[in-house]
């Protein structure tokens, strides 16, 4: 239901207003607050929640401002420029924005541009600009380092960001804003606008929109009604461990019958082949159910989507491949399989069903295990409570800005001083140091390398004006081929196949990594299929369908999310609360109870260390509650303490709430204060990481941003291992050689930041100064049950196995509570 | 012509010595292959300057490629002392590589070159060999029952020691595979390990192989400190 209109206001041209009046519509208030700033000349930033017209609101300015000019009397160029971060939501826009264009009557030419436009419409539209391009941040990277750009983009009015709160936490968003800072040198009135869901701290967002030291201007759309979340309780019992929420299954199945369509998110790719199949098992009344996740080949996933807008689907089981993206009336079910890992990821996957702002959303959070169990029921109450996840400070990194320079140089030439006040005029750089930019220029033009041996040849260099430029044509062809912020791990084809060599139908794509753990003859699970792996040859990996019920291979890698800060605290909160016990289920009440008894209850600022013998060794479990990527480090950094104090660690397995250790020799008598030291970051930091592969892999990252080395030569492709065996070669000389080059630095940051969640790690430390509780048990607690389970799982496969699992389990538990 | 058939042996220092044609031979952790009864050492593909090859191209990979080399063919010749240093084709990485050098990496090359006998084979890349460095270019070298060139010929050459072909051993384990550098031999015929610090690897599962050997060859892998033995079953192509 539509609210009656009010009278329309004097902002709104008179087609516009017929236009509105005629679908039965007022334009909202955040729309016409939109217009106003664009009148007024202001940068803003929308926050408003899906289904709120905010595209339209975008827009709405550009149109009316278009629409009160003749062709004939506009300047050349383009008007609006859009950016979104996926191609598919450019295309979308399109198609919605011809809408009110073609209705209206309005001569307005609107087309889009992505990495799949074809070469004869990219050149049209150089040749002919159209009023409205609609992009991708790639596409405008690749704008910058074009010779005729500063002309191209000199009539610019407007640039709208959508999804800005998926963008600027990233790499991608760092070369976006940069991007943003050389279109204001072409059209210097340039307004910006962008667009987001709501977010924990939206004066960072106006920060980023805005050219610095500039804020963007808020505007707020009216918030929906709150959101239905129910918690799932299978038989009002939760799974001591797993991730699967297989026993719950069944209870999803019924739930899917009563909406019209559901989306089913899950954390992991391998979680929604798993659930996908699970579905179909009980998919008794043959319910159009589908399946998208990021490894199917994009046609398939177009279909789904396709299927999808049209209304054929019941449900979907799909990652966060659907976090973002086009919006599906239809909707009116979320489900969230396993544990959310964070309020703002949830309110946003919740915001994907039912886009009518006056109908309360419906979600229903199953959780897997019972510390699941306490993080769904913290995220349930984070929603209620409007607290979102904050995002943690970011500065913009140094190999985007060296991408960004090159291509800055291969537009135009450039002094160094303009360069440097334009980088800080995009917000992750504004706090840039002149040591920092001398560097990354340096690294641009000839490798910033101490020894200079290399004074003879540059991909830049500067003229007798003082101006750096592009050192010849070539050299600019080579980047422009090169760029963008995305690093994708080297995938093949998954083919099935039609013969020795290939060439059979394209069901998708995975990470090179995961057939190299495969023999011909292994099946896995791809698609809700089983299939059999028989070989690669060249990009593709050759399979064949096969008969097995249960694939052999089960462990399948996908984006693996860390539980949030927030949502952590929250968690410690609940668990150290009686009162609020009451608010879960019994036997997870339960659970909480016998921990008491047979060990403790930690209080919400203290660290839990237990520590006792069972099977013929000794264990060390604690309870951070810090997410995955924070305890991996941390057991990385305890193990290499132990050895030293000859312990004789024997491995370790972390979720996001506990880590356990185990040992050789009893680890009760330890000094926990001094085991769990903040000096732990310093020296075995370093010397941990400089063994580690995963700099390796960080280093080719930066290697292949900064343009270091080439993912694409004119025409051919490097494959992934020829990229990785080199980038290898170039890591090992260079930290011998120059410890503290540039890309070094990047590789370190990087991987502080996106493996190993130090600043969480160093947080912690210094939260549990002198709160460290240590309890020498008789025998496992029950806290410790669900993390027990966990060890060896990974290795085990098939049904059988999952027998011998559970009845292990089952003296696990009855040691525990007796 | 028949080969005694010793097994191989694993040495204290890490290094392997086995017979190829009949003749001992010590493949070394670092890539390097000493025959010690004639006190030579010898060293394939350096592809000196490489790194500024592709400078010169726009793509500025680290300079320190042929110091970096050079720092472990010295280490070598250190520890071993050899009378001759035999380097087997493609040490420098093109025509104009000679030119490119450091002048530090100029004096390292000719301190290494005093007091010992420096032979250069020439090979694809460096088919002039050196013009101003120190020592001899030689197109091959016969040290009896070994031949020592660049380019292994196809066909089963009996004592041929040669490089050119960089091979990679790859093995799997546990979930993860292990690429590394490694000597060749069927016992017949040796193929060295590139040396260079920026010389690439090709697997020696590859087809460029399949010519050299009368029998499967086994790899002779370079770990960290030692040589690793693995026999063809054990080798698995890149894909």
């Amino acid at each position: 239901m539509e609210r009656p209109a009010p009278p329309l206001r004097p902002t709104l041209p008179s087609p516009f207003q017929d236009w509105f009046a005629s679908k039965g519509w007022a334009a909202r208030d955040h729309q016409i607050a939109m217009v106003q700033r664009a009148q007024a000349g202001r940068h803003v930033l929308l926050i408003a929640p899906t289904g709120g017209g905010k595209t339209l609101a975008g827009f709405l300015p550009s149109l009316i401002e278009l629409s009160q000019t003749p062709a004939s009397e506009r300047p050349e160029g383009i008007h609006t420029l859009y950016i979104s971060p996926l191609k598919a939501l450019a295309v979308d826009v399109a198609r919605n924005l011809m809408a009110p264009i073609e209705e209206m009557g309005l001569p307005i030419r609107v087309e889009s541009r992505t990495g799949d436009t074809n070469l004869s419409k990219r050149q049209r539209q150089k040749a002919n600009p159209p009023d409205i391009l609609l992009t991708t941040p790639e596409q405008l990277a690749l704008f910058c380092a074009w010779d005729g750009a500063r002309a191209y983009f000199a009539n610019l009015k407007t640039v709208i960001i959508d999804e800005v709160h998926a963008l600027h936490g990233s790499k991608r968003g760092d070369l976006l804003c940069l991007g943003l800072a050389r279109l204001q040198s072409f059209a210097p009135a340039m307004r910006r606008v962008g667009l987001s869901a709501t977010v924990e701290d939206p004066d960072r967002l106006r920060r980023w929109i805005a050219p610095r030291p500039e804020v963007a201007d808020l505007v707020l759309g009216t918030p929906g009604a709150p959101p239905r979340i129910e918690v799932l309780l299978s038989d009002q019992r939760v799974p001591w461990a797993g991730h699967s929420a297989q026993h719950a299954m069944a209870e999803v199945y019924e739930t899917l019958k009563t909406a019209r369509t559901a989306l089913v998110f899950v954390n992991t790719r391998w979680q929604s082949e798993f659930a996908f199949q699970e579905l179909w098992r009980l998919n008794e009344d043959n319910l159009p159910i589908a399946l998208h996740h990021g490894a199917l080949a994009p046609e398939q996933r177009r279909k789904v989507e396709a299927a999808m807008a049209r209304g054929e689907l019941r449900a979907v089981v799909c990652t966060s491949t659907l976090d973002l993206g086009i919006d599906w009336g239809a909707v009116d079910l979320v489900i969230q399989l396993a544990a959310p890992k964070g309020s703002s990821r949830l309110v946003q996957r919740i915001g994907r069903s039912n886009h009518r702002l006056d109908e309360p959303s419906r979600a229903l959070l199953v959780p897997a295990n019972r510390f699941e169990m306490l993080e769904c029921q913290a995220a349930l109450e984070a929603v209620a409570a409007g607290a979102l996840d904050g995002d943690p400070p970011r500065t913009g990194a140094l190999d985007v800005l060296a991408q960004h320079l090159m291509g800055a140089c291969c537009g135009e030439p450039l002094s160094s001083e303009a360069l440097f006040a334009e980088a800080r005029s995009a917000a992750p750089y504004e706090d840039m140091s002149q040591q920092d930019f001398d560097d990354a220029l340096s690294f641009v033009s000839n490798g910033g390398y101490a020894l200079r041996t290399y004074d003879q040849f540059h991909r830049i260099v500067t003229g007798q004006d003082g101006l750096w430029r592009v050192r010849n044509p070539q050299t600019a062809q080579r980047h422009r081929l090169n760029v963008g912020a995305i690093v994708a791990g080297a995938t093949l084809n998954i083919r099935v196949s039609s013969g020795r060599h290939g060439g059979g139908r394209k069901i998708g794509e995975a990470e090179e990594w995961y057939f190299e753990q495969l023999t011909p003859g292994d099946t896995f699970l791809f698609g809700g299929e089983v299939w059999r792996f028989e070989g690669v040859s060249g990009m593709d990996a050759r399979v064949t369908r096969s008969a097995d019920k249960e694939p052999k291979i089960p462990s399948w890698g996908g984006t693996k999310f860390s539980m949030s800060s927030h949502l952590a605290e929250r968690v410690r909160d609940m668990i150290m609360d009686r009162d609020h016990w009451q608010q879960l289920p019994g036997d997870v009440q339960d659970w909480l109870g016998a921990q008491a008894t047979h060990s403790a209850i930690p209080a919400a600022d203290q660290l839990l260390v237990e520590t006792f013998p069972r099977g013929g060794k000794h264990y060390l479990v604690c309870y951070p509650f810090e997410g995955r990527l924070a305890h991996t480090t941390l057991a990385m950094l305890l193990t290499r303490r132990l050895d030293r104090l000859g312990i004789a660690p024997l491995g370790f397995v972390c979720n996001d709430y506990v880590l356990c250790i185990w040992a050789m020799k009893p680890m009760d008598g330890l000094d926990l204060d001094a085991l769990f030291q903040q000096d732990m970051l310093g020296d075995d930091l370093e010397a941990w990481l400089d063994e580690s592969v995963m700099l390796k892999r960080m280093f080719r990252h930066c290697a292949l941003i900064s343009g270091l080395i080439e993912r694409r030569f004119t025409g051919a492709e490097k494959s992934g291992r020829q990229v990785t065996f080199s980038s290898d070669l170039i890591y090992d000389v260079l930290r011998k050689h120059q410890p503290d080059h540039l890309l070094l630095r990047c590789a370190r940051a990087d991987a502080a930041v996106g493996m190993l969640d130090i600043r969480r790690l160093g947080d912690f430390l210094q939260r549990i100064v002198g709160k460290v509780r240590g309890i020498s048990l008789p025998k496992v607690s029950p806290f410790a049950v669900p993390v027990m389970m966990e060890i060896g799982r990974e290795a085990i496969a098939g049904a059988a196995q999952e027998a011998i699992l559970e009845a292990a389990a089952f003296d696990l538990i009855s040691e525990a509570l007796s | 012509m028949t080969a005694p058939t010793n097994p191989p042996v694993r040495l204290p220092c890490g290094s392997v010595r086995l017979r190829v044609n009949g003749e001992a031979v010590t493949l070394r952790p670092s890539g390097a292959l000493w025959l010690e009864q004639h006190q030579t050492l010898v060293v394939a593909d350096l592809h000196l300057e490489k790194g500024s090859a592709y400078a010169a191209r726009g793509q500025m990979l680290p300079p320190y490629d042929t110091a970096e080399t050079l720092r472990r063919l010295t280490q070598e010749v250190t520890a071993l002392g050899p009378g001759r240093l035999i380097l087997l084709g493609d040490s420098l990485h093109d025509g104009q590589a000679e030119a490119r050098l450091a002048s530090t990496d100029v004096d390292q090359i000719d301190r290494l070159a005093r007091g010992l006998e420096l032979l250069w084979v020439i090979g694809n890349h460096d088919a002039d060999g050196p013009r101003h460095l120190p020592g001899q270019t030689m197109d091959e070298i016969h040290i009896n029952p070994l031949i020592l060139r660049h380019e292994p010929l196809p066909a089963p050459q009996p004592g041929e020691v040669a490089g050119h072909l960089h091979p990679c051993a790859k093995v799997t384990g546990k979930g993860r595979s292990v690429r590394r550098r490694c000597f060749a031999t069927d016992g017949q015929r040796l193929i060295l390990p590139a040396f260079g610090a920026y010389a690439g690897g090709l697997n020696l599962r590859d087809d460029a192989f399949n010519p050299l050997f009368a029998k499967p060859p086994i790899a002779a892998a370079l770990g960290k400190d030692q040589v690793h033995l693995i026999g063809w079953s054990q080798l698995v192509a890149d894909r």
